[in-house]
């Protein structure tokens, strides 16, 4: 019963790095560019959701939906700004400039007065409450986590299937050039993706929120999502999500049944095993470049 | 502008190529010789971190400018070397020994590091250091026979056979000979066929292989090199802190390592010792221009970071080349002045080219 | 183990190789002999390229054998053709971006270094030495393909001319016996492909190197090969002297397509063996 209880705790944590993979995979899939910022966009999303909610006193329903839009139109604004000027350039160079994203927007909100340099908590409805179901005692906040994930999943899994954004996205990770000439609009898709890829990691910072508190340094939870995104394959969607639960649930695992430190590095170990044993992942795909 | 008359192969292949490189290296090998007594105690102690950062700069340098292997967790090698000086010197060993040791326990952490590396490219690579870096950290916290755990260690200062480096001036030499001694290792690496295989590698692996490149040995022998000199950086990083605790190795200090070589320049031997002094200068210029800007800014914590952040960020976006792409500029300018023209080190706008293709 | 000069320098046995449910390569079968030129040829997606892929060791055959101066190549990894004495020039210019011609020029040498990293290192005098005479060795090939302005040049800037001029370079730096050239006329100018040409003849005639390559140009075909072999979709179609494979009607079929009027078809066969 003990052991339940933590497996659900951890795929609680483990939808959290799911989502933020997901997001990881998705500017990924489309741009091949590794976003190192997005435990920092988790974090402005936690913050904006505070922002929105403790000190403009909005009502939860109404916060979240406008903290998703901030967050959509900021991460679509980075992309026009500042990706977009050096996409061709080499890999290195975007992740080193997704690396200085990271650390500008975690300065930044450590330098607002009286805020940054605090941890908040985030006022959600279903804040504290607990489920008794059967003899297990449900966090309700984890829980929500979790359902809030498969939905979002179920919604996203439509869009790429059957709309006409979500094929234009997987013609443009596949082939840039010849998306163009298709006359797909490549470089406004690139800003819609990494709008889209903002907002749920802004999803996943409020629901993180109430579980972790508010708090300038969340970002480096995020940092996680790499294991994550890596453990399902680096280009694959469901993959994301599935490398978040087993990270999650492992972590929680080695929490509570191994000695004091190897929760910290549980992601980490794991993600060596995967790249020895298996290094495209778990759906990853085998790929060679073509000579 | 200068013209050179070149009349044998040895002229290309030399390190210096010529009298003006000639006479300006000298004149800076003079004013490192003649620092200790130009320099007030405080700026000889910055100018030994600059060295210390500069020679793990270059071990960097060769694994990711040269090699093109992303390490995002290079200060776990940085601490190895470290605690190996820390765990030995204090142990009794003389200081060539411990040293040396250092440098080899470091470039053993490397191979290890470097083997299921072999197997994985590109962003792949970058994770498996970055969770490389995060497990050694922990090893060093949990270690504590060895390392003394979260508490820390202390360190007693070079000695070996009844000389002691003890005073600041004595142990700048060293750091100076140390930071000679690997810049002159990597500069004839690169002029060689090992250099020129590392950089095969980072071009297109398909064709080092078709050229006879064996990738595994080369790929493995870079992390070693690279791993040493990070251990000989920390060895010295060590001495000079006289204190050193896990904290001090972990994924900020492996950023900033990073940073480092990115603001110097990438791909090139000035970068590491450009970026060196960009890392070492900046928190100073910070605290000057704390005094300078309004309080709410000034006196911020997070200012630092915000600061490394934007510079990175302008770096990548304006100044791909780095700090010596930009002094390689002005020096062109100012050779072939008026000629000089805007678009001379424009890089071609290419789309992008999947490294994915089956 | 020793070789009678009769034997071939290549031989392919039956060679396939299946990639996921396609069959890339199915059962190909062939000999280059010393000192010739020997030439595949055939429609885009004939299986051209990844033949000299199985023999590069990129791909591993799911079928059939590889032989090389008697000596079976199966076993071998990728990073030991080149010490074999194999080399071979990339369809789309593999080519080191970020380094100089001579760098590119002077990692061709590779195979021949004489000193391990701790001399480089150092950089002891047999370094020096050593690096002198690469240096030489590569001087050599420059002067043979006129490259000498663009010595200091780095590759990303060059014409692609130039480049494929760079990437033979690259690849006799190597002092191969054998050398396999994927289309090496591709995105040539007129001038470009006579100076091609030139070179093939040379390389054979003074340097002893036999070719094997992969062309579209048919009369650069026709003026260097020695014997062609004529691929479809993975198949052996025709394999002789160039004439003969040009008037071959399966080559004819493959290129042109089949025609009802038997008189169009000679008339068109008729045009092709000229």
């Amino acid at each position: 019963m003990q052991a339940l209880q933590i497996v659900i705790s951890g795929m609680a944590q483990g939808c959290i790095y799911g989502l933020i993979a997901l997001g990881l995979v998705l500017i990924y899939k489309t741009t091949e560019t590794v976003s190192f910022a997005h435990g920092e966009l988790m974090m402005l999303g936690a913050f904006a959701g505070f922002a929105l909610m403790t000190l403009a006193g909005w009502p939860f329903w109404l916060a979240m939906p406008m903290t998703i839009a901030v967050l959509a139109l900021f991460g679509f604004g980075l992309e026009r700004i500042v990706i977009r000027p050096i996409l061709g350039q080499p890999a290195f160079s975007l992740v080193m400039l997704t690396i200085g994203i990271g650390y500008a927007a975690r300065g930044l909100v450590t330098m607002i007065p009286a805020i940054g340099t605090e941890t908040h908590t985030l006022p959600v409805p279903y804040k504290d409450q607990t489920w008794n179901v059967g003899g297990l005692v449900l966090n309700v906040e984890q829980m929500v986590v979790i359902a809030a994930t498969a939905v979002l999943s179920a919604v996203l899994y439509a869009m790429f299937r059957y709309s006409k954004i979500g094929i234009a996205m997987q013609a443009s990770s596949q082939n840039q050039l010849a998306a163009y000439y298709m006359g797909i609009p490549v470089k406004r898709l690139n800003g819609l993706v990494w709008g889209l890829a903002a907002a749920v990691a802004a999803i996943a910072g409020v629901l993180l929120a109430p579980i972790t508190f508010v708090y300038a340094n969340m970002g480096f939870i995020g940092l996680k999502a790499m294991p994550a995104a890596v453990v399902g394959g680096f280009g694959s969607l469901p993959g994301a999500l599935v490398g978040g639960l087993v990270i999650g649930v492992v972590e929680a695992l080695s929490g509570f049944y191994l000695p004091e430190g190897f929760k910290d590095v549980a992601p980490y170990v794991v993600v060596l095993i995967m790249l020895v044993v298996r290094p495209n992942g778990l759906f990853g795909e085998k790929l060679r470049k073509k000579v | 502008m200068r013209f050179l008359f070149k009349t044998t192969y040895l002229q290309d292949i030399r390190l210096v190529k010529h009298g003006g490189q000639a006479f300006w290296y000298g004149l800076l090998v003079l004013a490192l010789l003649a620092s200790p007594w130009l320099l007030s105690e405080y700026w000889l102690a910055q100018l030994t971190f600059v060295l210390i950062y500069a020679v793990v700069g270059l071990g960097l340098m060769l694994l990711s400018g040269y090699t093109g292997l992303f390490s995002l967790g290079h200060a776990a090698f940085l601490g190895v070397g470290a605690y190996t000086e820390a765990a030995l010197g204090n142990a009794g060993w003389p200081f060539p020994l411990s040293f040396a040791a250092a440098a080899l326990v470091s470039a053993a952490a490397g191979v290890v590091v470097g083997l299921p590396a072999l197997r994985v490219k590109g962003i792949y690579l970058a994770i498996a250091t970055l969770a490389f870096g995060f497990i050694v950290v922990e090893v060093f916290a949990r270690w504590e026979s060895v390392t003394g755990g979260n508490a820390g260690k202390h360190l007693k200062a070079p000695s070996a056979f009844g000389w002691s480096a003890d005073d600041d001036v004595s142990f700048y030499f060293v750091c100076l000979v140390v930071a000679v001694g690997a810049t002159l290792a990597i500069l004839n690496l690169l002029r060689s066929p090992t250099g020129r295989a590392f950089v095969a590698i980072r071009d297109s692996e398909v064709s080092a292989q078709s050229m006879g490149i064996h990738l595994a040995y080369y790929k493995t022998l870079s992390f070693a090199i690279s791993a040493a000199l990070a251990g000989v950086g920390g060895a010295l990083y060590a001495h000079k802190l006289k204190f050193i605790s896990p904290d001090q190795f972990d994924i900020i200090q492996s950023i900033d390592l990073v940073l480092m070589i990115v603001v110097g320049g990438i791909g090139s031997v000035h970068g590491a010792f450009l970026g060196a002094i960009f890392l070492i200068t900046m928190p100073q210029v910070i605290a000057l221009a704390k005094d300078v800007l309004p309080a709410v800014i000034g006196q911020a914590p997070g200012l630092q970071g915000a600061v490394y952040g934007f510079v990175l960020i302008g770096f990548v976006l304006f100044e791909p080349l780095g700090l010596y792409g930009r002094w390689l500029k002005l020096r062109t300018y100012l050779q072939i002045f008026p000629f000089y023209r805007r678009g001379m080190f424009k890089r071609q706008k290419s789309f992008l080219k999947s490294d994915r293709l089956k | 183990m020793t070789t009678a000069a009769g034997t071939p320098l290549l031989a392919v046995s039956h060679l396939g190789v299946r990639f996921g449910g396609v069959l890339a390569v199915d059962d190909v079968s062939f000999e280059v002999r010393r000192g010739e030129v020997f030439t595949l040829i055939g429609p885009n997606g004939a299986g051209k390229t990844t033949v000299f892929n199985l023999i590069s060791r990129l791909y591993t055959p799911s079928a059939g054998s590889i032989e090389f101066d008697g000596q079976p190549l199966l076993a071998r990894a990728p990073h030991e053709i080149a010490g074999l004495g194999i080399a071979r020039t990339f369809q789309n210019i593999e080519l080191f971006e970020n380094a100089t011609v001579l760098q590119n020029l002077l990692i061709g040498r590779h195979t021949h270094r004489r000193t391990g990293f701790v001399s480089d290192l150092a950089f002891t005098s047999k370094a020096r030495a050593a690096e002198v005479a690469a240096r030489e060795a590569v001087e050599r090939v420059i002067d043979l393909l006129d490259l000498q302005h663009h010595r200091e040049s780095l590759v990303a800037g060059l014409p692609y001319g130039v480049r494929k001029v760079v990437e033979l370079a690259r690849a006799l730096c190597t002092e191969p016996k054998l050398i396999l050239l994927d289309e090496p006329s591709s995105g040539l100018n007129v001038e470009e492909s006579d100076d091609m040409a030139f070179w093939i003849d040379d390389m054979r005639a003074e340097l002893g190197i036999t070719v094997l390559m992969v062309e579209h140009d048919m009369t650069l075909v026709s003026k260097v090969s020695d014997r062609v072999l004529a691929m479809n979709q993975g198949q052996m179609l025709a394999l002789g002297t160039p004439a003969e494979v040009q008037r071959h009607p399966g080559v004819v079929e493959a290129y042109l397509g089949a025609a009802d009027d038997v008189s169009s078809l000679r008339r068109v066969v008729a045009e092709v063996g000229r």
